[in-house]
């Protein structure tokens, strides 16, 4: 239905070995603007890496990274950093600067990133927390004083607060309880889907998986082996699939014991 | 078969590692140089670095400078040179142990902690936030520590250098039977701009050593906290070889002419 337009971001044939290990094996992926795609698969199938070359943290070996149609596979210095302030991020396990404020962790893209002045910054900043649920009171703690939990809004909130174009979630729910994982997923819908920015998201938790989606693809051994849209994924014949969403320990899915 | 296959092994891994940290430095240089500049940091930097050395150091100074004291004179007596231990504690100090002690002291208090604090940062994923969040981690991180390691070594040996000279002065005064304003006079005579200024220049390039092995090594650590630890221990050893290394180098360059 949204075959013209141009994809908001598109992965073409990407490669990426760390010395013998392949990781990536060619993964061909397009999102289109304003659409939520999980990335589903087993731990160590990649899903990290995946994120991170499309950030420019990694390089691939192979293959083009294109973001509105621009390719920024091999983009440098200012002109990469322009591309990257499109981008947000919220991290596995939030990544939050320990060295500086809840606020300034907030505000931290917007001061050094778009040279807003800290005042203004810092209101923004305090709105932001309110988004997440965040008092302001919050705003002077440092973040080891916050629980995981409050840790993942802060970094939500991080996320937002320079109203990126595409913001990627590095497994959003992993480690917090089954209550607050759905908090954060409520959160990630009324903050960030809603407004229409496009998401990339890794996870292998299914219940999130399907909550914050509209559409999933399921990497493994380093190649998408389906993707389609969420009310699709339990009609799929696909073997793959089946077994990784229902959980089991038999079938097309081996797991690897040694890395 | 398997003897070659070690060499080769150990071979590649050198210049693999050369390569990487010479790519690292040029990196970290020319950061220097482009904007932007976080002057607070750097004033951060400088305190923790250069300040918060500034005891440890200049205890190690006092106590060197009184024991090269104690040490000379055994010698010199023995040919009746005695009245050359303030000028030889003075060229010391200035020259070798001032610059050498303190690099050595800070590297095990400086590199270490620039190591553990950004292994950590790598190990979190901070790092990589920076970067989504439009940051350089080598014009953030890794500049601010360079430079402030440049500047401040210079100026804590300066100070290591004087507290150096008077560990000397107490010793030869207190244990040796020197007289205190002789003692000074033969000092100040001695000084020479060469012997202090070959000093500096050797601790600016020790404290830029030092950062770059801390950042270096933390920037590259892996594997939690295992690897922070691991990244900590080999910040300390290899700023401390390269130290003594560099300052062969120096030495030589410096004064065989």
């Amino acid at each position: 239905m949204m075959v013209s337009r141009t994809p908001k971001v598109e992965l073409r044939g990407v490669k990426k070995r760390f010395g013998d290990k392949v990781v990536l094996d060619g993964v061909d992926l397009a999102i289109q603007p304003s659409q939520s795609l999980v990335v589903i698969g087993g731990s160590g199938t990649g899903k990290s890496v995946m994120i991170k070359c499309v950030l420019g943290i990694l390089t691939p070996d192979e293959g083009e990274i294109l973001v509105d149609g621009q390719d920024i596979t091999h983009l440098r210095g200012r002109s990469r950093e322009e591309v990257l302030k499109k981008f947000a991020m919220l991290f596995q396990g939030a990544a939050l600067f320990d060295s500086l404020p809840v606020w300034e962790n907030v505000a931290f893209g917007l001061i050094q990133g778009h040279g807003v002045p800290r005042n203004k910054a810092r209101d923004i900043a305090v709105e932001k927390l309110a988004k997440v649920g965040l008092g302001s009171d919050v705003a002077m703690l440092s973040p080891a004083e916050l629980s995981g939990g409050m840790q993942k809004r802060v970094g939500l909130a991080r996320a937002i607060a320079a109203d990126p174009e595409i913001i990627f979630f590095d497994e959003p729910t992993t480690g917090l309880d089954p209550i607050m994982a759905d908090v954060i997923n409520d959160l990630i819908i009324s903050t960030v889907k809603d407004l229409g920015v496009t998401t990339l998201s890794i996870t292998h938790d299914m219940v999130s998986a399907r909550k914050i989606s509209d559409h999933i693809a399921m990497l493994y051994k380093g190649k998408i082996v389906w993707a389609g849209a969420t009310r699709d994924i339990d009609q799929t014949d696909n073997a793959f699939v089946d077994q990784f969403i229902h959980g089991r320990a038999e079938g097309p899915i081996k797991m690897e014991v040694r890395a | 078969m398997n003897a070659f296959a070690a060499i080769g092994r150990v071979t590649l891994s050198f210049f693999r590692e050369t390569g990487r940290l010479t790519l690292f430095a040029s990196n970290s240089v020319s950061g220097v140089v482009r904007p932007p500049v976080y002057w607070w940091l750097i004033a951060q930097q400088m305190m923790r670095i250069g300040y918060y050395s500034l005891p440890v150091v200049g205890l190690t100074a006092f106590f060197t400078g009184g024991v090269l004291a104690l040490q000379i004179y055994n010698g010199a007596s023995r040919y009746g040179a005695e009245s050359f231990v303030p000028v030889v504690v003075l060229v010391g100090i200035t020259r070798e142990l001032g610059p050498v002690i303190a690099g050595l002291m800070v590297a095990g208090r400086v590199a270490a902690a620039i190591a553990a604090e950004i292994g950590t940062m790598r190990v979190t994923e901070q790092i990589d936030a920076l970067t989504t969040l439009s940051t350089n981690p080598i014009k953030y991180l890794v500049v601010p520590r360079l430079v402030a390691a440049v500047i401040s070594m210079p100026i804590l040996v300066a100070i290591a250098d004087s507290i150096g000279v008077f560990g000397g002065y107490v010793a030869s005064t207190q244990s040796l039977g020197f007289n205190g304003s002789v003692y000074m006079n033969n000092t100040m005579n001695g000084l020479t701009w060469d012997d202090v200024s070959s000093g500096l220049i050797k601790a600016a390039v020790f404290g830029f050593l030092i950062a770059l092995m801390g950042c270096y090594n933390g920037f590259h650590s892996r594997g939690g906290a295992q690897g922070v630890g691991s990244a900590t221990t080999n910040a300390v050893v290899t700023a401390s070889i390269l130290i003594l290394a560099a300052n062969y180098l120096l030495t030589n360059l410096l004064f065989t002419k």
